[in-house]
Formats: structure tokens, sequence, C-alpha cells
């Protein structure tokens, strides 16, 4: 137990930095998302396109690839970030394409009436889907973004390899260095329930709130 | 298929500017890839000299040897994933609150945090508890654990999509609740989960770059090793991530068109294609209730 006890300082300092990371990550991921799921539905034939080539580029790599190729590989074209802000990027870039898919079965499961309705009155492209459809798209897309921002608290441990000082990084480096192995791993497990239970009931909680009632 | 435009087609004023926005859509592309490959040029990294060693024939036969052992481990893991997440599956279906309860809270627990921490505590702490594993296996444990979590859900949503009529068919002939089970339930799930663990191949096979931070020599610690060798790490890892998109973009397509299969002669669909980053966006595998 004294592991966890003598340790709780910088347990709770890799909570936090997870949590940034977290937080930071699926704004990102959230932003380009919702771009790549305009352009996948986009009239414009070479912004399809480029939506699809982005989604399964991303999605077939492992993140950590896409983590070490930016921050071990990219310093030799000049483009050098913090561990951090390295890590979060990667995470955003990696979340977005996925994000991006949820979005785009969000759009699909509003009724086309919507969009034809939104032309009839004289609506463009853009506003038909910036006014009409993706608001009600939104709403039904809360709980595979809650579900994909979970598994995001899970893959911000792969900051851990480029040592930023995170949750697993913390009790990666009890577990090499102390016989308490056991221990330190229970306390990690808890540790990411504590993040990710009430996440699930946020996620609840927004979903009745942006409900629409019919 | 979606119509692209949302909605009908696009009348004489929209096809207008479709195509000028077009035009405009691949001059801003075009501009990006040059600005990202000028980059590249300036800093000298396009250079032959960088990307040479790559084709060396025996630097092909490393990185192939990278690739089988991403290969070896992930397939190992999917099998016995497989098995022990049918166990899982049946266990909480199965009439017994234990059973239920021993086989959700294992689902809960090995799902809900990272698995790179699990290949971790796998390979540092197992040994100190008196189990002693190769490299391999130690990487094997902790992808079995964690997927075998995963499949077991995804395998229970396999099972509980069978038409109900199935099951009352089978016990109005007769048949035992095993014997439904075995006879007459897992055959056809099992059958529309084919895709389904194909993807989760792709996932694995995405999982087991993890296995780099334990020094396993997979694809991507390979690539990590020639890069440092040849001072190309760029190119290294660049090559690796090629490698994985070609592999798993490959797979992806092969679940994808037995999907689309099925859906055809079954006329039903599947479980859902791709990884558990997939299966959470179709809301199939529920981290956060279920």
């Amino acid at each position: 137990m004294e592991v966890l006890l003598n340790n709780l300082d910088s347990f709770g300092s890799g909570l936090r930095l997870t949590v940034a990371l977290a937080l930071t990550s699926f704004s990102g991921a959230l932003a380009i998302g919702l771009v790549i799921a305009a352009f996948r539905v986009s009239p414009v034939p070479p912004l399809r396109a480029a939506g699809a080539f982005y989604v399964e580029t991303i999605r077939n790599i492992p993140p950590l690839v896409l983590l070490l190729v930016f921050y071990f590989g990219f310093p030799d074209i000049g483009i050098v970030y913090s561990e951090f802000v390295s890590a979060a990027l990667i995470l955003a870039i990696y979340t977005a394409a996925f994000v991006g898919e949820a979005i785009r079965a969000g759009i699909n499961t509003v009724s086309r009436g919507q969009a034809e309705a939104a032309r009839a009155i004289g609506l463009t492209f853009t506003q038909t889907l910036g006014l009409v459809v993706m608001p009600q798209a939104l709403r039904s897309v809360v709980p595979p973004l809650g579900n994909l921002f979970i598994a995001l608290v899970k893959n911000t441990s792969l900051a851990s390899v480029i040592s930023v000082a995170e949750l697993t990084f913390i009790s990666k480096r009890l577990i090499t260095s102390t016989a308490q192995g056991l221990l330190v791993f229970l306390g990690t497990a808890i540790a990411y329930l504590i993040l990710t239970l009430p996440a699930g009931w946020v996620i609840g909680r927004i979903e009745q709130k942006v409900s629409i009632r019919r | 298929m979606v119509a692209p435009a949302l909605g009908d087609a696009l009348g004489p004023r929209g096809r207008r500017r479709a195509r000028t926005a077009s035009v405009l859509a691949v001059l801003a592309i075009g501009f990006v890839v040059y600005i990202a490959l000028r980059r590249f040029a300036e800093a000298g990294q396009l250079d032959w000299d960088e990307w040479e060693p790559l084709t060396q024939r025996d630097v092909i036969r490393f990185f192939g040897k990278g690739l089988l052992h991403t290969m070896q481990a992930a397939s190992v893991s999917l099998v016995l994933a497989s098995a022990f997440g049918m166990v899982l599956a049946l266990g909480r279906l199965s009439p017994s609150l234990a059973l239920r309860t021993i086989a959700r809270s294992y689902v809960e627990f090995f799902r809900g945090f990272p698995l790179i921490l699990l290949i971790v505590f796998s390979f540092f702490t197992l040994p100190r508890l008196g189990i002693e594993l190769t490299r391999f296996w130690s990487v094997c444990v902790a992808l079995i654990l964690y997927n075998a979590a995963v499949l077991g859900e995804i395998f229970r949503a396999g099972i509980l999509s069978l038409d109900r009529g199935q099951t009352e068919a089978a016990s109005a002939i007769g048949l035992r609740r095993r014997q439904a089970m075995r006879l007459v339930i897992l055959p056809q799930s099992f059958r529309r989960m084919t895709p389904t663990i194909v993807s989760q191949f792709v996932t694995l096979l995405k999982d087991t770059s993890l296995a780099f931070v334990v020094g396993y020599e997979e694809l991507l610690r390979t690539g990590q090793i020639a890069g440092e060798f040849y001072k190309n790490g760029l190119q290294s890892l660049i090559v690796v991530a090629l490698i994985f998109l070609v592999v798993n973009f490959t797979l992806s397509r092969i679940a994808r068109r037995l999907e689309v299969r099925q859906r055809k002669r079954f006329r039903t669909g599947t479980i859902a294609v791709a990884g558990p980053e997939d299966l959470v966006t179709v809301g199939l595998v529920d981290p956060a209730k279920s």
C-alpha cells in the first residue's frame, strides 16, 4: 500500500496531465472531425476524396507509429514541438478520423427531407449543412462521441512513450522500479476508472440535454 | 450510398459552384502537398542517400522479419483471445448469476485501462510474481487478456443479434440450452461475426506496435533500429507507417467485402466493422455502460 500512498502526489499530477491531454486533444479532434465529416458529404469530389484519404490513412496506422514519426522523425524537417504538444496533436489527428466517421454516420441518420426542405427554401450546401443538418446530426452522435472520448482517455497513455509524465508514465516508472508492480497496476487501473466512469455519466446527461423532444 | 449533395441532385448553379470549388480544392490540396514536399527537399530528406539503405536486400529482410513478428504476435493473440472471448461471452449470457458477474467484472476491468500499461505489467511484474515468460509471450498475454474482453463483447453482441425465434424454435424441437447454443445459435452468429473478427485483427496488428515499449522486435521497433543504424529515422519510420497502412488497408477492405457479401446473402447486417474505436462509434460496444 505504501507505494501508492507515498506516490500520491505524482499520481495526482499524472492524473492531471492525463486529463489535460485528453481534453485538449478531444477538442482538437472535434474540430478536425467536423471538417472531415463536412468534406465527406460535400458535393465537391476532390474534398470528398481528401476526406476519405484522411480517414483511411489515419485509421490504418497505429497511433504510436504516428506519434513516433512526428516526435522523432519530423524534427529532421524542422518541425519540433514539445512532448505534450506532440502527443496532443497526434491524438487529436488520430481521434479525428473516428470522430469524422461518427459525425458522418450522424448526418446519415438525419432524414433526407430535412436537406430537401432546406434546398427548397433556397439554402446553399454550406447553409443546409451548417444550419439544418449538422445541428440535428450532432445530437444523435453524442453517445458515440462520448465513447470515443473514453477511448481517447485510454490512448493518452501513448504519451508515456515520449516521456510525458501522465498516469501511465508515472505508473510504469513505479512498476519498473519497485517490487510492488501488482499494487501499482491496480492503483492505476482504479485511477483510469475514476476518469472514465464519470465520463459515461456526463455523456448520458449531455445526451438528455440535447435530445429533441417530439 | 448517400447522395453527396445532401438531398437531391444539384441544379445548374449548384453544379457550376461545385465545379469551381473542385478546381479550387485541387489547387489547395496541390499547394499543401507542394509545401510538404519542399519542406522535405529543403531539409535534404528526399535525398536518395537517406532512402537508399531501405532498398538494400538485408534491410528489406530485416523489416520483413519485423512484420512477421507483428503478425505472429497478433495472430497468436487473436486465436487465443477468441477462444477466451467466447468463454466470456457465454459466461455473460449464462443463466447463472455468479458466472455472469465474473465474466462481466472481467470485461469491465480489462477494457477499462490502457493496453500499454497491461503490456508493461505483464513484462515487468509477472516474472516477479513467479510467472516467467519470454518477451513474445509476455506481449501475447497482455494482448490476449485485453482482446478477450473486447472480443467477448463482440461475440455477445453477435449472439444477441440473432432472432429470438431461433432460440425458441430450438427449444420447441426439444434441444437443451447447451445444444441449442452449439447447434443453432453459435454457427449462425459466428458466420455473422467473421467480418468483425477480421477487422479486430487489424486493431490487433495496430495494438501490437505497443509491444515496442518492452522491446519486442516487431515492425515499429525494427524501423527504429534501422533508423538509428542508418541515421535516417524519419525515412525508416515513414516506411513502417506505410507497411502498416498497406497491410491494414487490405485487411479492412477484405472485412468490408465479407460484410457486403453476407448482407446480400443473408439479408442481415453484421456486427459492425473495424476496430474498437469503430465499434464504439457504431454504439455496439459501450465502454461507459453495458
